[in-house]
């Protein structure tokens, strides 16, 4: 088995991994980005509509125009990429990294980790839905894989449970590939996407949006025939007597994203609501050697932020390999009220943050406050758009000396 | 000498597996277009203990020897199988007169090693386990394993040792003359047979019907399940059952080979007809948690990846029907309920070589080979035995479902064996298998089966005929 020995290695080479060994590489560490498929991208590659890039390059991209920006920026930085290449282990001591590569294995022995790996879908099985289990049933993923980068078409008419921005984003291709698109269901009383999706991807098709519905019951032996759907009351449960079938040969699932952290899981505490490691301004983990990006940190609603966290997560790693990253005093964030995703979990004084938060419920106006210290009002917070905040240099420095910070959105 | 087995179920497989050791010419004829597909597919995959089974039934009979072959049958089919032991848990002092009335009852029935143990040991073993728990019995014996590798693995053995597999094909009849099978009729052809064995799970009663026999009489029992992800593993290390009530072992919470966690099954009576309801139900679901809970109270339910329903065939007399008949030649392996898997072994033997063989006189091949080599999983193997498969074939590296590690070189590798779908591919080598049940390498396998198989996409399926994965392509 080869062993290798790095400065930073980035495991994951999406948005947050490229961006992360660009600026690794880019300061000047000898840095390997290791890519599970067999090209770089992730996610971006299959989403081939426009939307990305408004804020890291004031310009609108498709997915793959900003992944291709990104790549580019990632060749030029000296960043090695081995794609193929899936990671099996993590040892803390060390650190070593057992990857499996159609060459063979590689223990690699960085200095330093920065852990990009994504997220990963809901599968049909954990919403426990009853019925049969026939073919036709996909995660909007995994239909858009089949659609976008394979030209295949998964169905002929399809439902999307769930509204979030993957299931809005499918039904506006399934509709312009001719697939009929019945109707999008959403169980919750808001959809779970951005409001400009809604309008773009459903309302100038007239692709019906129904909020508060789910499936009850999934029919059809061999192949999907239909579903039941049905209508649910405030706390999610079906309204009795409000089943209706619903003739389709196709489910698409956006029901939900969770961060992938499958490998260091066992080695550094989650934030139990991110689900993702908890980290420090410097996207530091409590293993000062591991670093977190992306959207294995917490889903993030923008590429362009997901590309910035792992810019400032690799700018970061390649600090600590080179013995340049001094060991800091992190002063805690805590959950107040209405506060469901907060990233990070630690603020480091001197260190530049933004503070991610996202609220679990629409709030049509909110007040949003860290610590006593700052405190701004907000128009219309919905979950499906984050709060960022950016701490002044003075403002951090108030906050860092606090033992504690504490982050609450509160309504009016 | 022509033999035909009906059904490449675990029993059939099994069955098809011990006659090989003979000169005859074994067939075995099986409805649908892969190995294991009907009951051995969806069931709790428990090799049970034998305690469970009132003495003198069938089940008592062939449950305990059965299970004690399973170590050899592992070694040399290479399957996976591990004998983790089993608490059934008393959860009032009622409960606990239970358990003396099954272990007096395992004890007739011969199986080893039965204690019942106190509160404290059972917690010390079990932390998950209800605190609410007054003493378990323990029992050693019990293991899991898969029981589709199971008949996989049995099948491919049987193939190397001579046998002709006939898969989608279904005996739609047997001709019977002068009180003796004569023939076993498909729609694709009339073969024939000295002898017949009967294991075809829920359809065995149509295929006994065939030669004019009214056992068994068979009716659909559905069991749900619901599967939790290897994150769940450690939340219980042996089977655990409930103290039982009647017939039915209950519901269980237990380990998987594979790391996972099984809640299940319910038990509902379907009418007659109801042979293919292998939907799950609102109610059913809800069942199979509470009485998993009433076990495990703390279920991290979050960490449910599937929910599955099978049918077990089941009879009015609740046993076996097994062995020779008034008709010559037909022999029953049927009504295989609970604990089928596990008798499986011991009823192959017995039928293979203490009935059958005798009743036709058959003699011994001079070389049967039992070993099986399975699919290697190189994710298990030592990093040099996996480079040393990569050393041959890069795609023994290229890992395709990230969730169970499982390379392009183990799905071609399935492909050669036989692997004709995606379940094919996925009972075959658990890819697409884990924590996101085949949402990232769907696409991947279906490439791949269309490359290997020389078929378009759309002519790939999920399992059977009329399940294709995609109907076709966006710009023809």
């Amino acid at each position: 088995m080869k062993v290798r020995r790095v400065e930073v290695l980035v495991v994951g080479g999406g948005a947050a991994g490229m961006a992360a060994a660009a600026a690794a590489a880019g300061a000047g560490a000898e840095t390997v980005l290791l890519e599970r498929e067999g090209n770089l991208g992730g996610v971006l590659e299959q989403c081939i509509h426009p939307g990305f890039g408004l804020h890291r390059y004031r310009e609108e991209l498709t997915g793959p125009e900003f992944s291709h920006r990104l790549r580019g920026e990632l060749a030029g930085s000296g960043a090695e990429v081995l794609t193929e290449a899936t990671v099996l282990e993590l040892a803390p001591r060390g650190p070593r990294l057992l990857a499996a590569h159609p060459q063979g294995l590689t223990e690699f022995r960085p200095r330093a980790v920065v852990w990009a790996a994504g997220a990963r879908e809901r599968p049909f099985g954990a919403l426990r839905i009853p019925g049969t289990r026939p073919a036709g049933i996909y995660t909007a993923g995994l239909a858009q894989r089949l659609l976008d980068i394979h030209g295949l078409l998964p169905g002929r008419r399809a439902v999307i449970l769930g509204s979030g921005d993957i299931g809005l984003i499918m039904a506006r291709r399934l509709h312009l590939e001719g697939v009929e698109v019945a109707a999008v269901l959403e169980i919750k009383p808001f959809p779970g996407g951005l409001l400009r999706n809604v309008v773009q991807c459903l309302s100038d098709f007239g692709i019906p949006l129904l909020l508060r519905h789910t499936v009850a019951e999934v029919h059809g032996r061999e192949r999907l025939s239909g579903i039941t759907v049905v209508e649910v009351d405030e706390a999610g449960r079906p309204l009795p007597g409000s089943g209706k079938f619903l003739a389709c040969d196709t489910l698409v699932l956006s029901v939900g994203l969770i961060p992938e952290n499958r490998l260091i899981e066992p080695l550094v505490p989650l934030d139990p609501w991110n689900r993702g490691p908890q980290v420090n301004a410097r996207l530091q983990t409590e293993l000062p050697w591991l670093f977190g990006a992306g959207n294995s940190l917490a889903v993030f609603d923008l590429v362009d932020t997901v590309a910035e966290l792992g810019a400032r997560a690799g700018a970061a790693a390649a600090r600590y390999a080179r013995g340049e990253l001094s060991p800091a005093r992190p002063v805690p964030l805590v959950r107040g009220e209405n506060v469901l995703h907060l990233v990070p979990s630690f603020l480091v004084p001197g260190e530049p943050t933004t503070v991610y938060i996202r609220v679990p419920r629409p709030l049509p106006q909110a007040r949003v406050s860290l610590g006593g210290v700052i405190s701004k009002n907000h128009l219309g917070v919905r979950p499906t758009e984050m709060v960022e905040i950016n701490l002044s240099p003075e403002a951090l420095a108030e906050l860092c000396r606090l033992p504690e910070v504490r982050v609450e959105v509160t309504p009016g | 000498m022509r033999i035909a087995v009906v059904g490449a179920g675990i029993v059939g497989a099994l069955v098809a597996r011990e006659l090989c050791r003979y000169e005859a010419e074994v067939h075995l004829f099986e409805r649908a277009p892969d190995v294991g597909w009907g009951v051995t597919k969806a069931n709790s995959g428990i090799v049970h203990g034998g305690f469970h089974d009132r003495p003198g039934t069938l089940r008592a009979r062939f449950c305990a020897p059965g299970s004690a072959l399973f170590e050899e049958l592992a070694r040399e089919l290479d399957f996976a199988f591990l004998r983790t032991g089993a608490w059934v848990l008393a959860l009032s002092r009622v409960e606990v007169s239970v358990l003396e009335g099954l272990r007096e009852q395992g004890e007739e029935n011969g199986v080893p090693g039965l204690e019942i143990l106190p509160r404290e040991e059972v917690l010390a073993r079990e932390p998950h386990v209800n605190p609410e728990v007054v003493a378990g019995l323990w029992a050693p014996t019990v293991g899991v394993t898969e029981p589709w590798q199971v008949a996989i693995a049995a099948v491919e053995n049987a193939v190397a040792n001579g046998l002709f597999l006939h898969l989608a094909q279904e005996v739609t009849g047997l001709e019977v003359s002068g009180g003796r099978v004569q023939a076993v009729v498909t729609p694709q052809g009339r073969y024939p047979v000295e002898a017949v064995i009967n294991a075809a799970g829920l359809y065995a009663d149509r295929i006994a019907e065939m030669v004019g026999l009214t056992e068994p009489r068979l009716f659909p029992r559905r069991g749900e399940y619901v599967l939790l992800d290897k994150a769940a593993s450690g939340l219980v290390h042996s089977v655990l059952f409930p103290a039982p009530v009647g017939d039915s072992k209950g519901i269980l919470v237990l380990p998987t080979v594979d790391g996972g966690v099984l809640l299940g099954p319910n038990a509902q009576d379907l009418p007659e007809g109801a042979r293919e309801a292998n939907e799950t139900t609102g109610e059913g679901l809800e069942e199979v948690v509470a009485g998993a809970k009433r076990l495990v109270p703390e279920l991290p339910l979050h960490q449910a990846i599937k929910t599955f329903a099978g049918l077990r065939p089941e009879s009015p007399q609740q046993d076996f029907v097994l062995g020779p008949t008034q008709v010559k030649g037909f022999y029953q392996a049927a009504a295989m309920r609970s604990p089928g898997l596990t008798a499986a072994p011991q009823i192959a033997r017995w039928l293979a070589h203490e009935v059958i063989a005798p009743e036709l006189g058959l003699t011994r091949k001079a070389q049967f080979n039992p070993v099986r080599q399975g699919i290697p999983h190189p994710a298990e193997l030592p990093p040099g035995e996996w480079e040393a498969l990569i050393r041959e074939d890069p795609s023994w590296g290229r890992v395709v479902c990230f969730c169970n590690r499982v390379t392009e070189g183990e799905i071609l590798e399935a492909v050669r064996r036989g692997a004709r779908s995606l379940d094919g591919v996925k009972f075959r080598t658990r890819a697409g298998f884990g924590r996101c049940q085949g949402g990232v390498c769907t696409d991947k396998i279906l490439k791949i089966l269309a490359r290997e198989l020389g078929r378009e996409p759309e002519d790939v399926h999920l399992r059977g005929p009329g399940s294709p994965v995609v109907v076709g392509k966006v710009r023809p």
